[in-house]
């Protein structure tokens, strides 16, 4: 008896230091959040507390009147549609790819792959910056050697959310990639003899063997992909500031925008609770999709 | 495989090589693919006349410490997976709950309460907030689940005390897990940008990246010397990558226990 109260004490002692570090870091700092988003706090506020008011649900009326705020929603929107389903896609590509060979040469490129997602972002703005200028950029001279006209890689909206997609598509492969890899190389041989001895063809051997068993880690590449690209921010960040005319404007970006920028708090902090609770729905619905899969 | 390849890695390329060339060839049209007259000027720029050491060295701090915000990450993953205790699927919904916190929520109040302790502008206060990660503490998890339970209760029945097990017995058998980790926490922090851009107000506690940042402002037009800080910041990450990743694939075929 005394014994098991003993080592009860022990998955506390575990889990404490990263439990308490994530209390002080996100849990409190979000509950102040959610406080300030019902205020008026800026900078004025931030210097002296007793100009700070309550204002009840202002802020939160006065984001669904901002236009920025709501454009900002639909490029955040446009970047998930089209950036998830790619990033997925590519890095489940190459890690199939990938893990027919263990040799050199795919040593050589799983590193190659690699490389993007540890590059440094402010780096990437550094490159593809330059690759993407519309004068000395590599890019446009490429196309103009197949006499294309120069495209306004970042100086039209929408071209330049397409860019944004590209550039961050081209970085998030490699982390996912991975973690696929990882999955893949987790099945046991087995059942890939197994298959072949009831003579499926690969595309049949893939379907029935290989997706199904890579269902958790699609399922969580998914949840991590969306939450991640629900947030996105460093892109538009070093790339365009949110420009040409908010045309890449997420709605992380906005928050930031409004919260260092501007200082003002309390507006901010009400439009990161809106993107909270968008990210919580679409965790949730991913969830719930996964609760009604058969089980494995 | 190969083309797609060639395809990713046109942007390294393309800083690697620009990186050698004198300011006036990187601007050339049509543009060279390798530097017409090879030159080290631009790196020794980068330490001459701006501080990269410095920043260098403040980004090595912030590495190391990543790697105890990796062991505390470890510990946690296997506490949830291999303990039973009141309150546990509580807990670890709550730090899931943390990963989808958008980072510019917390940004504002982390600052104040870091203000409220003296703690901003200086190294502490860029480090502690990126210590630990609810991604991380997920994966150690999903991983440790894995370990047969049976083998933790022979080793408690051998004697063992707690800690013992963790650090003699799960780390070996979780080493590839540690070292997927040991990766990402590595350039976490190597990269660590935003945060230390805000709570840093000196120099002297800026990060690589905040000084290429700093160099992007700066020679705007200057894509030569721009291309060899980023080359800078990026080659050491491959040329440590490129060796970590084959013991990574080393550790997934042995894969510990069977």
């Amino acid at each position: 008896m005394l014994k098991h109260k003993f080592r009860n004490r022990h998955p506390y002692m575990f889990i404490a230091p990263a439990v308490s570090l994530l209390i002080i870091f996100s849990i409190i700092p979000i509950t102040i959040a959610f406080f300030i988003s019902f205020t008026d706090l800026d900078l004025k506020g931030l210097a002296n507390w007793s100009n700070i008011n309550w204002i009840g649900f202002e802020n939160y009326q006065n984001l669904f009147a901002d236009d920025t705020f709501l454009k900002s929603i639909f490029n955040t929107l446009f970047y998930v549609m089209i950036g998830v389903p790619l990033v997925i896609i590519c890095s489940l590509g190459i890690a199939l790819m990938l893990n027919y060979g263990s040799n050199k040469l795919y040593s050589i490129f799983r590193s190659v792959y690699y490389m993007p997602s540890i590059t440094n972002i402010i780096a990437v703005a550094v490159i593809w910056g330059y690759l993407y200028n519309t004068e000395y950029g590599l890019f446009n001279y490429i196309l103009s050697l197949l006499s294309v006209e120069n495209i306004p890689w970042l100086q039209e909206p929408t071209i330049a959310k397409i860019s944004l997609i590209i550039l961050a598509v081209w970085k998030g492969i490699g982390i996912n990639m991975i973690i696929f890899l990882a999955a893949l190389q987790g099945i046991p041989r087995a059942y890939y003899e197994a298959a072949k001895m009831d003579g499926a063809n690969r595309i049949q051997t893939f379907f029935n063997v290989t997706l199904p068993l890579l269902r958790y880690a699609t399922f969580f590449v998914t949840v991590t992909t969306l939450i991640g690209w629900m947030q996105f921010f460093e892109e538009p960040y070093v790339m365009t500031q949110g420009g040409p005319l908010d045309g890449t404007l997420s709605i992380a970006l906005f928050i930031y925008k409004e919260g260092f920028q501007f200082s003002e708090f309390g507006y901010a902090a009400a439009g990161s609770f809106v993107l909270f609770i968008m990210i919580i729905i679409v965790t949730l619905i991913q969830f719930k999709l996964r609760k009604s899969d058969t089980e494995f | 495989m190969i083309v797609g390849g060639i395809v990713v890695s046109i942007p390294f390329i393309w800083m690697i090589t620009s990186a050698f060339k004198p300011e006036s060839e990187a601007l050339r049209i049509p543009p060279t693919l390798l530097p017409e007259h090879p030159t080290l000027e631009n790196f020794r720029h980068l330490f001459t006349e701006l501080n990269f050491l410095v920043y260098l060295r403040n980004t090595l701090i912030i590495v190391f410490f990543s790697f105890i915000g990796l062991l505390f990450n470890g510990m946690a993953g296997y506490g949830f997976a291999k303990f039973e205790f009141n309150g546990r699927e509580k807990i670890f919904y709550l730090v899931l709950a943390t990963m989808m916190i958008p980072g510019q929520v917390t940004m504002i109040p982390v600052y104040l309460l870091l203000n409220g302790i003296g703690l901003t502008n200086t190294l502490p206060g860029i480090i502690l907030p990126g210590l630990v990660a609810a991604f991380s503490i997920f994966l150690f998890r999903q991983f440790m689940t894995t370990i047969p339970t049976d083998l933790i209760e022979a080793a408690r029945l051998d004697g063992a005390g707690e800690f013992y097990i963790f650090f003699r017995l799960i780390i070996p058998i979780a080493k590839p897990i540690f070292a997927v980790q040991g990766i990402l926490a590595f350039i976490g922090a190597w990269n660590s940008f935003l945060w230390p851009l805000i709570v840093a107000n000196d120099e002297s506690l800026y990060t690589l990246s905040v000084g290429l940042s700093l160099l992007q402002g700066q020679y705007g037009n200057n894509f030569a010397l721009q291309m060899a800080g980023a080359a800078f910041m990026v080659v050491p990450i491959i040329i440590i990558f490129s060796f970590f990743q084959k013991y990574i694939v080393e550790g997934f075929t042995m894969s510990g226990i069977k």
